[in-house]
């Protein structure tokens, strides 16, 4: 369980192995809010590998996402199965974040 | 995890020290145990894993307030095909009633306040006691679609 971080031109991908619960959000946080001090303002984070995710798990995505925004950069979230898309539909973020099918979609364009 | 013993087959108790880092451990101990005696389920996998790391996670961090002399205790029983968790903490209790909807637009760009929310979305039945510390899930296993996909709850 962990957190893949690799640069994509000037997009950073973050790739979540494993879970993204109360355990290990403080993790996450820190890599992505270390990027974004270093001056990174396009973020992927990728769900690909991810179990699931708890309500902790979604409140910091939703706290990464208004950070970034407040620097002038976007969050998209990539790759989420049918059990993690339902998740982000029952609580209604899914109308907060751009999310898209797979890590090569999200970093089109952006 | 400390004082791990099986009450029946298929039934478990757990008492845990108040420590974030012990929650993912004893879900996947209770996970494993509970396809021991209800076959793999999607249901189990999302609704029951992420709705008892909800009611841990409140246990520890607002009801024992991060504590770590203060323990939850978690009793697992598969009960006529439903599987029933009861998670205790040591805290004052609070009262679910008051906590606000985390879809309405004014919270829904808030960080926190989806937990009992996804409990109550994934779980058939949500209950506490009347002093707000104890919460009880139940997660039917033989209703009708009830094995085949997640949520549906």
């Amino acid at each position: 369980m962990g957190f893949q971080v690799s640069q994509n031109g000037d997009v950073t991908l973050v790739e979540v192995e494993g879970q993204l619960i109360v355990g290990n959000r403080q993790e996450l946080k820190q890599q992505v809010l270390e990027q974004l001090d270093g001056g990174d303002k396009k973020f992927v984070i990728d769900f690909s590998h991810t179990g699931y995710i708890d309500s902790s798990g979604l409140g910091v995505l939703v706290s990464l996402s208004k950070k970034i925004r407040e620097q002038g950069g976007e969050l998209r979230l990539s790759s989420l199965n049918e059990d993690l898309r339902t998740l982000f539909e029952l609580t209604k973020l899914d109308t907060l974040f751009r999310i898209t099918d797979t890590k090569e979609q999200a970093l089109e364009g952006f | 995890m400390e004082d791990t013993h099986t009450l029946n087959d298929g039934d478990l108790v757990l008492e845990l020290p108040s420590d974030i880092r012990s929650i993912e451990h004893a879900v996947d101990f209770v996970m494993r145990r509970c396809h021991r005696c209800c076959e793999a389920a999607q249901r189990l996998n999302l609704n029951f894993r992420v709705g008892l790391t909800e009611a841990l996670s409140n246990a520890m961090l607002y009801g024992n307030s991060h504590d770590p002399s203060k323990r939850v205790r978690v009793e697992v029983a598969f009960q006529r095909g439903s599987l029933h968790a009861r998670v205790t903490d040591q805290g004052q209790g609070f009262d679910p009633t008051q906590v606000p909807d985390p879809t309405v637009p004014e919270n829904l760009a808030k960080a926190g306040g989806r937990g009992l929310f996804l409990m109550r979305e994934l779980l058939d039945e949500v209950s506490f006691n009347d002093r707000g510390n104890q919460v009880t899930l139940v997660l039917r296993l033989d209703s009708g679609g009830g094995l085949e996909g997640g949520i549906q709850a």
